[in-house]
């Protein structure tokens, strides 16, 4: 490191001094700005390559083609409610009271050439903006990058997908046309069921009753401003920590809690990340040539006494819709005052109880493991069972409101009836997480003991032996070192131990009843997990399985089955009577 | 690309890692970065030269597809000239997309294979910092910080950070205050509508008014009031609607209503069949969950669905919730036969209607 | 004139006024009655005709004499017919959804088991038991008269609630669905409003004019002929397709590409593990 500072200090006093760069972009650069400081950091940057970390690439490039065709839709949409009557190419509308906002609409979708095209790439990355969110949120989620020194930009992230829903919600509702007004009209019905300032909240949001006259203006400035802004500063902070904290790695060969492997920056990364770029813009804009999506010229304009059958909102708001759809109709009424939970529970509460566990999940594991090292290196799924439990109840909760959010359409084509889905939701979305956790954990646990398997015993070749004494036994190989490395890479942990309730002198000790719990759920959080082995069980059980080792002694196995065949692979070949 | 997995920028310094995690008792020792295989591109020159080939192919298709798209911007007319369709698709968008897709995709796909196919593609390793700071420089911005607020007083000068804090919080108000005009309040716009006695239900869109022989027995009329439309008064003379524009839109959201006709036998509430007509009835269309206008009515069972999130009302029963999350029943309108024989409201809704509030009730 | 001035104090005078006034009406009446009727002689051999069609194909369930069956619960195991119309017929038979395959919500459009000629006797016959609409003219439901815009008003209003925006159909309570129309023809769309079949409400000609009906099946049938200027329709059912395809595709291809990007590829010399 010493080397380098200097000479990369050195660089430009010696190129400013002795005048040779003159003319130079880099020198006259590197004078006003210290560009070789940029460069030594960003330059030779190591980042590892797996297919698994280009997930937030996907939505930080698709947030890009959203600036770059907003800006374009910006130039010829109108964001007013005022009423005009309708003259143009679409001949179905001619004489159809609209507002200035869905008339612009189909002027953008009609008259300016690739208008339409640019509408359908705007609305298809929209939705791979916010589905790449989501599942790069959940790779974080099953492979523990979350976890220190990583939380801030967690909950970073976290605040990047509910602003990247808000700013779609926003989007969808602009072109004022049925479908987005139905979903305006919704959430107007939810910021009424707020208690006691709903309706203030309701007359100052849309300037008086619903629908009114100035929302689609408001709301376009929230849309192409505010919050786009904000999503570029956090977006800019999440960026600038990941570079600062690096990438994290997969465990392997090679790979290190305090080393990052990979390609440089420049030119690899950069080639990559560039033409990646690309790529989202070509299956974005191929998308947007292809399949329709939108058509706002076929709902019509917004009316509020008109509404369509399947009525939904984009994808991300649909388990939102679904716990809409299959809320229990409860309200109360308490001294001539009414609380609407059928409304403000799937309306507010569902989104905030799924965000703020999301939130606080990196500081309670901490809390329960007790684990409070700096982590570079993921796991894997499997050796974090009761994590990867939780991840998956969590998807599956969120699944099964997702497809409640749709269950028009899967009653008409699955001919099924919308109300058995209703009434089969309302059970599932409780019983379906916990039945998937149990599998989900207990799943993990069994790829642990296949891996605790394959260290101890190698893998199985297929190629079956007979003894001279006529039993069949298959041979095992043992794993390259690679990937026995990469198997044996997860951490072991120390137990957190319970706590005595009183010390020796049967005085009662402080804090002990957190500690408690947090002894009782750090044990739960690690039942029944295979412990890895050691060096010397491993020793062990190499040496039990050597040639000379009691093939024979537990009958091994005598099977029927033969003609395994090598295959041209070259190993050194162990016995073994395991399965 | 030459250099080989060497450690660049060796920093000693573990703050923050719990080396003792590493046991001695860890089964299997790292074996390090494996020895760099080659590509075949970095061996064969026969290989090298195809996937140079490859990508100057993809980026020259690229540069010409673009090109194409320029061409078929001029040549296709916009979606607005109807005929311009291909196999039933839109020309215009079709053309477009496809040439711009194309480009793009190959000028990414292109710039990836060079990576892959050409560029050094050694791996190298990067040592990670501790994201601590070193302890001692921890310590000294504590102090550094520390002094500061020695320096200003902070802690001492507690009634200049008392004020402080008062004239900041106070600050505060003004930016919620300056929202107070963002819209009037609801006074009693939530509980009333248009609706009152003598108002004529017609028939929505067409504007027509209704009689009770108009409408046969399973009919459906989304209707509104009259005040939406021009009437031809009795005179002869164009009565101009009321409401028009946004402030149309504002009154239909409320005041828009369902007729139906059914068997005055199939209405089990005594009070609906007074409200009604010979077994006409007048509901609200707005629902009570969430306010998505329903007409979604089904003439044998007389239940009426809401699309939006299948709330289910009976329309015998004084529209009571049968199924789905809306809480409270349909208001009724009561209706009447003014002296034209055609269809009135007997007053407004005895109820607000659309979704439940706080002040409701 | 002096001839019948002379004669109209006869005692057959009053008579023969009432045959000619009778002879008028008639006249008349055939004149502007509906189309359907007026077969005249053949009338009475298509009623025939239509009413073996009608003991053999859907007494079992309407009744021998179409005045329903009701079961012991008392709900109606199949309605009565009389004063449903030609029309109702003609659009139940004609769409194949009677004589049902098998009973149960929602009556799908199937293949008719009847052929036109059948249809147009059923109908003769059921029409016969009592007034009801008439199978309409081709003229009255023809998309040619009718103003689009106009109907997309009246379609967004009373037609989409069920049947979704393009016409693609949508779901009722308890496993019923309403259907897609874009199969279907407008004569059967027009004698569809004006019927009511199944759970469908009526929309009579006293309130939504024939007028009316004609503009709602010309924006349908502009609905139907509407090329897909963004592309593929999918279906037309709104963000629910659109979010599936965009997962499918738009998510699954970036992966795809994705792996493609971080695969190290194959090396020279390299063997199999």
């Amino acid at each position: 490191m010493a080397t380098t500072d200097e000479s990369a200090t050195r660089a430009p006093r010696t190129a400013a001094s002795n005048g040779k760069g003159k003319g130079n972009p880099v020198s006259w650069l590197d004078d006003r700005i210290g560009l070789a400081y940029q460069g030594k950091i960003l330059l030779r940057k190591v980042f590892p390559d797996h297919w698994s970390f280009m997930l937030g690439e996907i939505a930080l490039w698709s947030f890009v083609i959203l600036l770059l065709t907003g800006t374009f839709l910006s130039l010829w949409f109108v964001p007013s409610m005022s009423e005009i009557v309708y003259h143009g190419p679409y001949h179905q509308l001619n004489g159809i009271h609209m507002s200035e906002a869905y008339a612009s609409t189909l002027h953008i979708s009609f008259d300016v050439r690739g208008g339409l095209l640019m509408r359908q790439i705007h609305h298809w990355s929209a939705n791979i903006f916010i589905a790449a969110m989501t599942i790069h949120m959940l790779r974080i989620f099953f492979t523990g990058a979350f976890r220190k020194p990583r939380e801030i930009n967690w909950l970073i992230g976290l605040g990047l997908l509910m602003l990247g829903i808000l700013e779609g919600f926003a989007g969808y509702s602009l072109p004022d046309d049925l479908l987005s007004g139905t979903g305006l009209r919704i959430a107007d019905g939810i910021i009424r069921s707020i208690p006691v300032v709903g309706t203030y909240l309701e007359f100052f949001i849309f300037g008086g009753q619903f629908p009114g006259d100035v929302f689609i203006s408001r709301l376009y400035i929230v849309h192409v401003l505010l919050i786009p802004g904000i999503l570029l500063a956090l977006i800019s902070a999440h960026m600038i920590l990941l570079f600062y904290q690096k990438h994290t790695q997969w465990p392997g060969p090679g790979h290190t809690n305090e080393n990052v492997v990979g390609a440089p920056f420049f030119p690899i990364y950069t080639a990559k990340a560039g033409g990646f770029f690309f790529m989202v813009f070509g299956v974005t804009a191929l998308l947007g040539a292809v399949l329709q999506i939108n058509p706002i010229w076929m709902y019509g304009p917004y009316d509020p006494s008109q509404v369509t059958a399947g009525s939904q909102p984009d994808w991300y708001m649909g388990w939102l819709e679904g716990a809409l759809r299959i809320m229990p109709n409860w309200e109360t009424h308490i001294g001539g005052f009414t609380i609407s939970w059928n409304v403000l529970i799937p309306g507010a509460a569902v989104m905030g109880v799924l965000f703020t566990l999301l939130a606080i999940y990196p500081f309670l594991e901490r809390w329960i493991t007790g684990d409070n090292r700096d982590h570079h290196i993921l796991d894997r799924p499997r050796n974090q069972p009761t994590r990867t439990g939780l991840g998956v109840a969590g998807v599956t909760a969120y699944g099964l409101l997702w497809l409640a959010g749709g269950n028009d359409i899967i009653a008409t084509h699955f001919h099924v009836s919308l109300n058995a889905i209703t009434w089969f939701m309302r059970f599932a979305v409780f019983v379906g997480p916990v039945i998937t956790f149990i599998i989900a954990r207990r799943w993990a646990i069994s790829l642990q003991r296949s891996d605790e398997h394959l260290l101890l015993h190698g893998y199985e070749t297929g190629v079956i032996i007979r003894s001279p004494e006529g039993g069949y036994s298959e041979i095992h190989a043992p794993l390259s070192q690679e990937s026995a490395y990469q198997i044996a890479s997860r951490e072991r942990r120390p137990p957190v131990g319970v706590p005595e309730l009183e010390d020796e002198y049967g005085v009662r000790a402080r804090g002990t009843a957190a500690e408690r719990v947090r002894g009782r759920l750090h044990e739960l959080w690690f039942g029944d997990e295979i412990p890895k082995p050691t060096a010397a069980e491993l020793e062990e059980a190499h040496h039990h399985e050597s040639p000379e080792g009691p093939l024979l002694e537990d009958g091994g196995h005598h099977g029927i089955e033969s003609g395994g065949q090598i295959g041209g692979e070259e190993f050194d070949l162990e016995e073994s009577s395991e399965r | 690309m030459t250099e080989g997995p060497h450690p660049t920028d060796g920093h000693p310094d573990g703050a923050g890692h719990d080396l003792a995690a590493l046991s001695p008792e860890e089964p299997i020792p790292n074996p390090g970065l494996p020895p760099h295989e080659p590509r075949p591109t970095d061996v064969d020159a026969a290989q090298e030269r195809r996937a140079e080939r490859q990508v100057a192919g993809m980026f020259i298709l690229a540069a010409l597809l673009a090109l194409a798209f320029c061409v078929l911007y001029f040549v296709i007319p916009p979606p607005s000239d109807q005929s311009a369709t291909f196999m039933g698709y839109g020309a215009s968008n079709l053309a477009l997309g496809l040439t711009l897709g194309l480009a793009l995709l190959l000028t990414g796909a292109a710039a990836i294979q060079w990576a892959k196919k050409l560029m050094g593609n050694q791996d190298i390793i990067e040592a990670r910092h501790s994201t601590a700071s070193p302890p001692n420089v921890r310590e000294e911005q504590v102090a550094a910080f520390k002094l500061g607020v020695a320096e200003s007083g902070f802690g001492r000068r507690t009634l200049i950070r008392n004020s402080m804090f008062a004239a900041l919080g106070m600050l505060g108000l003004p930016a919620i205050v300056l929202l107070r005009d963002l819209g009037p309040l609801p006074g009693n716009l939530t509980s009333i509508t248009v609706w009152k006695r003598g108002i004529r239900v017609v028939n929505d869109v067409s504007g027509t008014p209704l009689r009770p022989s108009d409408i046969a027995e399973g009919q459906l009329v989304n209707a509104e009031p009259a005040l939406f439309f021009d009437e031809v008064g009795p005179n002869g003379k164009v009565i101009k609607a009321k409401y028009t524009g946004t402030a149309l839109n504002d009154q239909k959201a409320k005041a828009a209503v369902i007729l139906v006709r059914m068997l005055p036998t199939d209405i089990k509430s005594a009070q609906e069949r007074a409200w009604g007509v010979n077994g006409i009835v007048c509901f609200s269309k707005i629902c009570t969950h969430v306010g998505c206008p329903i007409s979604l009515y089904e003439q044998q069972t007389h239940q009426l669905l809401c699309p939006c999130h299948q709330s289910t009302f009976d329309l015998t029963e004084d529209g009571k919730v049968v199924f789905g999350p809306a809480a409270r029943p349909l208001p009724q309108l009561p209706i009447m036969v003014d002296k034209e024989g055609y269809l009135v409201a007997r007053s407004d809704f005895h109820q607000p209607v659309g979704p439940s509030f706080w002040e409701r009730g | 004139m002096k001839f019948l001035s002379s004669r109209r104090r006869h005692p057959l005078a009053g008579f023969v006024v009432l045959v000619l006034g009778l002879l008028v009406m008639g006249g008349l009446y055939s004149m502007f009655r509906p189309a359907q009727a007026e077969q005249g002689a053949n009338d009475k051999q298509l009623v025939a005709q239509g009413r073996e069609l009608y003991v053999v194909s859907c007494s079992t369930c309407h009744g021998m004499n179409a005045e329903g069956v009701v079961t012991k619960t008392g709900d109606n195991y199949g309605p009565p017919l009389v004063g449903v119309g030609a029309a109702a017929v003609d659009f139940q038979v004609g769409t194949g959804r009677m004589p049902m395959a098998d009973p149960g919500p929602g009556q799908a459009q199937r293949v008719p088991l009847m052929t036109p000629d059948e249809t147009r006797a059923l109908a003769a016959y059921i029409a016969s038991l009592g007034p009801g609409p008439a199978i309409p003219s081709p003229g009255e439901y023809d998309a040619a008269h009718g103003d689009p815009a106009k109907g997309g008003l009246f379609f967004r209003t009373n037609c989409t609630a069920c049947h979704n925006f393009a016409g693609s159909g949508g779901a009722l309570p308890h496993g019923r669905q309403a259907p897609d129309l874009m199969k279907t023809p407008p004569k059967y769309i027009f004698e569809a409003m004006e019927t009511g079949p199944g759970q469908m409400p009526k929309f009579s000609n006293g309130v939504m004019t024939p007028q009316d009906k004609r503009d709602i099946i010309s924006y349908i049938q502009h609905l139907k002929t509407t090329p897909g200027y963004g592309g593929l329709k999918l279906g037309s059912l709104g963000p629910v397709s659109e979010g599936l395809w965009g997962w499918l595709i738009g998510i699954g291809g970036l992966i795809l590409i994705a792996v493609w990007i971080g695969n190290h590829g194959v090396r020279a010399g390299k063997k199999s593990k």
